[in-house]
């Protein structure tokens, strides 16, 4: 009698000795479980998942259960901590997007058949690389050049309030904020005005008589500089330009000054300082600046609607084209999961190159 | 002196004011070759100040810096071969040990394999070696401390600048670092200046000591003469503890005299007691200054000068008792006595006589703002500043 319970014990013993287990076993159940019910609303392949989510469920929570003790629970409490966030992210971003697979590997029945099928239909693949190829370069070239002169503005003034700020630090900072206080499309659309063909900026470059050079440079096109590239990628720029400044002021805002007279103490001038000791320390802000501009620049639609014409069109605009006007559910989820992956690579590549993990 | 070999920095007249606000004024000495010199002082004396204009990082409003006999007044730091060791290190964080210690040979293009050799031999001298590819953030204070020693003097400067380096460090690393940088600067036969607060420092580390205070040098010396002649009450008050006595001559001559003490007593004076270029007239105001471990302490009136006391506090220091007394007119005195007197006289209450030898007191021009024991309690000093 006594054996059993000592067995027992020591089987509770080294379950507790490993409550990463536990954890991972409750969020591995959550997570399947989610994703089944979403492929279950998709017609996807499911009845097998639900099964498989049923019983990671059950061992996750059998595991939790046996792994009693104060020990066990105390160990337990950072994943507690994880428990909002993991649910929320099995909710809304595994479950859709494996709903976003699934459905990027269906096809429509017929024109009108609304709930597609799960076929292993790859052909929807193909389409959104051919057909689209063309948005598709022109998103990421539109997104990159956006990110350098996000860079090129962002940085210096990034620099300015940080170092020089002074005691109007704060509302320099407030200052690049406050255009979110509006929403992006009337920020967006106000551009409409400004760059106008009668508007304020066309009418001085005219009176300048510059317009050659800007059509030179193709800024301009055809006298206009509404419905141009230059224009969806001045928008891009505008828009995303706080998430670059914001991230490069708060990583110069750590450096300590005296770093430079150190710098400069050590045979360095002010620009080799600048290049040894201040550019190095402030990579961690400049590469999440480039993230945060990057990813959502490459994925936007508003500012090629708004401010391009229809050979400026970004991906953007085409999967929002066949998700809500054509609702060619498979293609445009294919799409979708295309500029995923692509994106994905892209932050690898970057991430290998400016990785600053060391820096921190 | 042979101006173009011994010495390494000269401040010539040197001010600098900020707006209306004079932080150095008028400095003008010399700082010798190989010299382990201290500019000691209460923050915002214009030590600091007097550093960086030796350094570039400010110019001063008159006067001219010469470093190796060059004017050097308006050179950017990065022209002067002079190196600072910053008050909290400013060591890269996003370099290692070596390469930190390399910042400077390589700013100034130094051939790699030559960088490489230096950088080696550097570590050894502060005795890093196998630290070289840490991570500052992966040091000690000391050992960030000394990381900063050899950053600046693997560039083998003229002078090697450090600003409160040891104001970090707690106590015991302290003392330690205080011999270490000793012997590096023995090693490396290199100017230091040094720039502190802390008086047992500058006593303890430096050939010479500035001691300054608002803006102006009050003395510059020896530790020894700064400690037993100075210039000024305020280094007298601000060097060790001293008992500052108000008083006035009674009679003063080329050989010596007597001066009268405030609420009595008198205290004989020899041409040893003050500074040699000193003639005071009768009833003119001055200061004997007694350091506490002069004062000797009895029941029985001794021969020869002693004043009257009643011992009002007795505080145990392990190698000394440290005995708080009150003169006649009220004044409030410190004595130091040796660890091993345990008499049982000295108990709070008990009446005692003070006297000392001939050549312990020190007499100074003037009155002190504070009558009696200075430095025992360091808010008289900050008020007075």
């Amino acid at each position: 009698m006594t054996s059993v319970v000592s067995a027992g014990r020591k089987w509770g013993e080294s379950l507790s000795s490993r409550p990463e287990n536990v954890g991972l076993g409750v969020m591995l159940g959550l997570g399947l479980g989610a994703v089944a019910l979403a492929a279950q609303w998709v017609k996807g392949p499911s009845a097998l998942l639900v099964a498989v989510a049923m019983l990671a469920m059950a061992i996750g929570l059998i595991y939790t259960a046996f792994a009693g003790g104060l020990e066990a629970r105390k160990s337990l409490a950072p994943y507690g901590l994880l428990k909002p966030g993991i649910i929320w992210l099995c909710l809304f971003f595994l479950a859709p997007l494996w709903s976003m697979v699934v459905m990027s590997l269906s096809s429509k029945a017929g024109r009108f058949d609304f709930f597609p099928d799960f076929t292993w239909n790859f052909e929807n693949y193909r389409i959104a690389l051919t057909k689209f190829r063309p948005q598709f370069i022109r998103s990421f070239s539109y997104a990159g050049i956006a990110t350098l002169l996000t860079v090129v503005i962002g940085y210096p003034l990034a620099y300015f309030i940080a170092f020089r700020g002074g005691k109007y630090r704060n509302i320099l900072l407030g200052l690049v904020v406050v255009p979110f206080f509006t929403s992006y499309l009337i920020r967006t659309l106000a551009w409409n005005n400004i760059l106008a063909d009668e508007g304020p900026v066309v009418s001085l470059i005219n009176t300048l008589h510059l317009s050659g050079i800007f059509e030179s440079l193709d800024i301009m096109q055809n006298g206009k500089l509404m419905n141009t590239p230059a224009a969806v990628i001045g928008g891009l720029t505008y828009n995303f330009l706080p998430f670059m400044v914001l991230p490069i002021y708060v990583s110069l805002e750590k450096i300590d000054v005296r770093l430079v007279d150190a710098a400069m103490d050590l045979y360095s001038s002010a620009s080799q300082a600048f290049r040894k000791v201040v550019l190095p320390l402030s990579l961690p802000g400049l590469f999440a600046g480039g993230l945060l501009v990057f990813i959502p620049a490459a994925g936007d639609f508003v500012n090629a609607q708004f401010l391009g014409n229809p050979q400026t069109t970004m991906i953007g605009n085409s999967i929002q084209d066949q998700f809500l006007r054509q609702l060619n559910y498979p293609v445009a989820s294919a799409m979708s999961f295309v500029l995923m992956i692509i994106i994905t690579i892209i932050v690898l590549i970057y991430t290998k190159f400016m990785g600053t993990e060391d820096l921190a | 002196m042979d101006n173009s070999t011994s010495q390494v920095i000269h401040l010539d007249h040197v001010r600098k004011q900020y707006g209306s606000f004079t932080a150095v004024e008028d400095a003008d000495f010399t700082i010798g070759r190989g010299e382990f010199f201290a500019m000691l002082g209460p923050s915002g004396c214009g030590k600091t100040t007097t550093l960086k204009m030796i350094a570039g990082f400010e110019q001063p409003t008159s006067g001219s810096v010469f470093l190796e006999g060059v004017n050097v007044s308006t050179v950017p730091p990065y022209k002067r071969n002079v190196n600072t060791v910053f008050q909290q290190y400013a060591l890269f964080p996003h370099m290692s040990v070596a390469d930190n210690i390399a910042f400077g040979p390589r700013s100034k293009k130094l051939d790699e394999s030559e960088v490489k050799k230096r950088v080696g031999d550097m570590l050894d001298v502060v005795r890093l070696a196998e630290f070289a590819d840490r991570r500052p953030s992966q040091l000690s204070g000391g050992q960030q401390q000394r990381v900063a020693l050899a950053r600046a003097l693997v560039n083998y400067p003229s002078a090697l600048l450090l600003d409160e380096p040891l104001a970090a460090l707690d106590l015991k690393l302290r003392e330690a670092m205080q011999i270490e940088l000793k012997r590096i600067q023995r090693e490396v036969e290199i100017t230091f200046v040094f720039v502190t607060h802390d008086q047992g420092e500058a006593l303890t580390m430096s050939d010479r000591i500035a001691v300054m205070s608002q803006g102006v040098v009050e003395q510059i010396g020896t530790p020894v003469d700064i400690y037993k002649k100075p210039e000024s009450l305020f280094v007298a008050g601000f060097i060790g503890s001293a008992n500052l006595l108000p008083s006035t001559v009674s009679q003063f001559d080329s050989a010596g005299g007597t001066v009268m003490l405030q609420g009595g007593g008198t205290v004989t004076v020899t041409r040893d007691n003050v500074a040699s270029d000193v003639t005071w007239a009768t009833g003119e105001e001055v200061t004997v200054m007694l350091r506490p471990e002069h004062l000797h302490v009895t029941v029985e009136r001794p021969a020869g000068d002693a004043l009257q006391a009643e011992v009002t506090d007795v505080v145990f220091q392990g190698s000394a008792v440290r005995l708080v007394l009150q003169l006649e007119n009220g004044t409030e005195v410190t004595a130091i006595v040796g660890g091993d007197v345990d008499l049982p006289f000295l108990r709070p209450g008990a009446a005692v006589w003070l006297s000392w030898l001939a050549a312990s007191p020190y007499v100074l021009d003037g009155w002190p703002d504070l009558a009696g024991a200075t430095t025992t309690n360091l808010e008289s000093i900050e008020a007075a500043l």
